[in-house]
């Protein structure tokens, strides 16, 4: 994964809080059409990567680490900017965002980003593939490492997920947790919610404010013994 | 002689043994091949169920742990279904695997249409870096097959067939293999094509060259076998769509005066059942149809 070079170290006694977020996100000009998709994922990918994650610059090649994985790569710089405030990769790249010679795509690609687990873009690939990692990692016997997916309300159309979704409750994948972030952006949506489409799979899942930090956290570490979770962080309309 | 999807079962269940980093992925269909395997390791043969999205995205998914995943169904529904994830879960993420397919473009031809996949290798051929092997024998699609999973991170397509030649072939996973020599024109039979294609061409002055891997496609064998001929012919004979090698052969003679006629299954649907040969006569790969369109095209 990365570019080749090394992943830089993190500086904890400088590295940006939550607050410098918005003037990193600044930095990358010129992705107006995913404006307000950037900004709906920022609050819940923080408390990932601030509180729950096991997952640094340090440990991008640990077969230990968690994992997460951006399905919903539309929009993409809330997760730069924290990637690049946790320290996997320089703040100096931001500005180049979208550039030819840029690492950093308006879609994620994991070849080229170092922490990125996944490259994405095309909708509904990202849970499959978290079923797969999932499964992978029991197979060598990793209990430890959890595996994290994010979605978006209307990329749970795609019928790819409902694959996943469906096996994933009937085996039990307990490591397994998706993020969906619901910013109202799917037309025809689920009758009933989106949480009771994973409760219906057999799935643990729970709907909280996704702009709530502490709400996002205990949403995020609450236990699921036997199932996988799932996460609905509501926030704002697409269009409001 | 147990078939080429036989095999396949045998050979990966004894594999799966041997290799700690492999695993199965299936979804539903050819699971009974894996019933004991799946016993053994059952962490290690995952079928999803009729889910060929997440039959391509889950081995996507194991690779990504540095698994190396082998991916089992009718050729339909691993290549055409999900050919997104083929695209975007491996290649795209920087990871490998092989996927193993049966049913090929006419071994159920009382199932119809949509159980044949004759345009799967030319779907492939959009992809880069992918090996295709073709074994035209049980003996050779073990051979591929270990091959094929022990290829650290590439991306390979083993496709198998109920067709089969009377005979195994030497087969090294990369080279064609020359078995006639003449100097009227050049051959290429691929997998199951030969043993028609020997008869096809009993008797006719042409090169006989045997491929079992397509792609990447030995370009320099072919060249080194139209040397011998004054202006190149190439015939291929193939057991999917006609033509879909057409432009790999004139990417290799580029440089010189050359023509090729590109021989296999037909675009249009027969709409028929009934048996292999019949489909086979359907599309104009019986050995007499071949011999005359051979000798038809090499005679001018």
């Amino acid at each position: 994964m990365g570019t080749g070079m090394g992943a830089p170290t993190a500086d904890t006694s400088t590295s940006p809080g939550f607050h410098e977020l918005p003037g990193l996100m600044g930095l990358m000009t010129g992705d107006e059409k995913h404006g307000p998709a950037a900004t709906s994922t920022l609050d819940a990918l923080w408390v990932l990567y601030d509180r729950v994650l096991r997952a640094s610059p340090a440990t991008v090649a640990d077969p230990e680490r968690d994992r997460f994985l951006l399905s919903k790569g539309h929009g993409p710089m809330a997760y730069y900017a924290v990637l690049a405030a946790k320290g996997f990769f320089p703040v100096d790249w931001l500005p180049g965002f979208g550039a030819y010679n840029s690492p950093l795509g308006h879609h994620p690609d994991r070849v080229l980003v170092p922490g990125a687990e996944i490259g994405s873009g095309s909708l509904g690939h990202g849970l499959p593939l978290a079923v797969g990692t999932a499964l992978g990692l029991r197979a060598q016997g990793r209990t430890g490492p959890a595996v994290w997916v994010l979605i978006g309300d209307a990329e749970l159309d795609e019928g790819s997920n409902h694959e996943a979704l469906a096996y994933a409750g009937a085996t039990g994948l307990e490591r397994l947790h998706t993020l969906v972030i619901d910013n109202s952006s799917a037309t025809h949506g689920w009758r009933g919610g989106i949480a009771s489409r994973f409760e219906a799979a057999g799935w643990s899942a729970t709907t909280v404010d996704g702009r709530d930090h502490q709400a996002l956290y205990e949403a995020f570490s609450a236990p699921h013994p036997g199932r996988p979770h799932g996460v609905v962080a509501r926030v704002e309309p697409k269009d409001a | 002689m147990d078939t080429m999807r036989e095999r396949f079962a045998s050979v990966t269940s004894r594999l799966l043994d041997e290799d700690p980093r492999l695993a199965v992925v299936l979804a539903e269909i050819g699971k009974d091949g894996f019933t004991d395997a799946a016993q053994r390791h059952p962490e290690r043969v995952v079928n999803v169920g009729i889910r060929e999205q997440l039959l391509v995205g889950v081995g996507g998914g194991l690779a990504l742990t540095g698994l190396r995943p082998i991916m089992h169904t009718f050729a339909s529904f691993l290549v055409e279904r999900p050919f997104e994830q083929v695209k975007l879960d491996f290649g795209h993420q920087g990871v490998g695997g092989v996927l193993v397919s049966a049913g090929g473009s006419y071994d159920w031809p009382s199932g119809g249409f949509t159980h044949m996949a004759p345009g799967d290798v030319g779907l492939l051929d959009t992809l880069d870096g992918w090996t295709v092997h073709v074994p035209g024998h049980p003996d050779e699609a073990e051979i591929l097959l270990r091959q094929a999973a022990a290829a650290g991170d590439d991306k390979v397509y083993v496709r198998l067939s109920v067709q089969a030649n009377e005979a195994p072939r030497p087969v090294d996973g990369a080279r064609f293999r020359t078995l006639r020599e003449g100097r009227q024109g050049v051959v290429v039979a691929v997998g199951p094509m030969l043993d028609p294609v020997l008869a096809a061409t009993e008797g006719l002055d042409v090169t006989v060259l045997y491929a079992t891997t397509v792609r990447p496609f030995d370009a320099e064998t072919l060249r080194a076998a139209t040397g011998a001929a004054g202006e190149a012919d190439v015939v291929t004979v193939e057991p999917y769509h006609a033509g879909t090698s057409t432009r790999f052969v004139n990417e290799a003679l580029l440089d010189r005066s050359h023509r090729v006629l590109g021989l296999g299954v037909s675009r249009q649907e027969l709409r028929r059942y009934g048996q292999l040969d019949e489909h086979l006569a359907g599309h104009g790969l019986d050995p007499h149809s071949l011999r005359e369109r051979i000798t038809g095209f090499l005679g001018r």
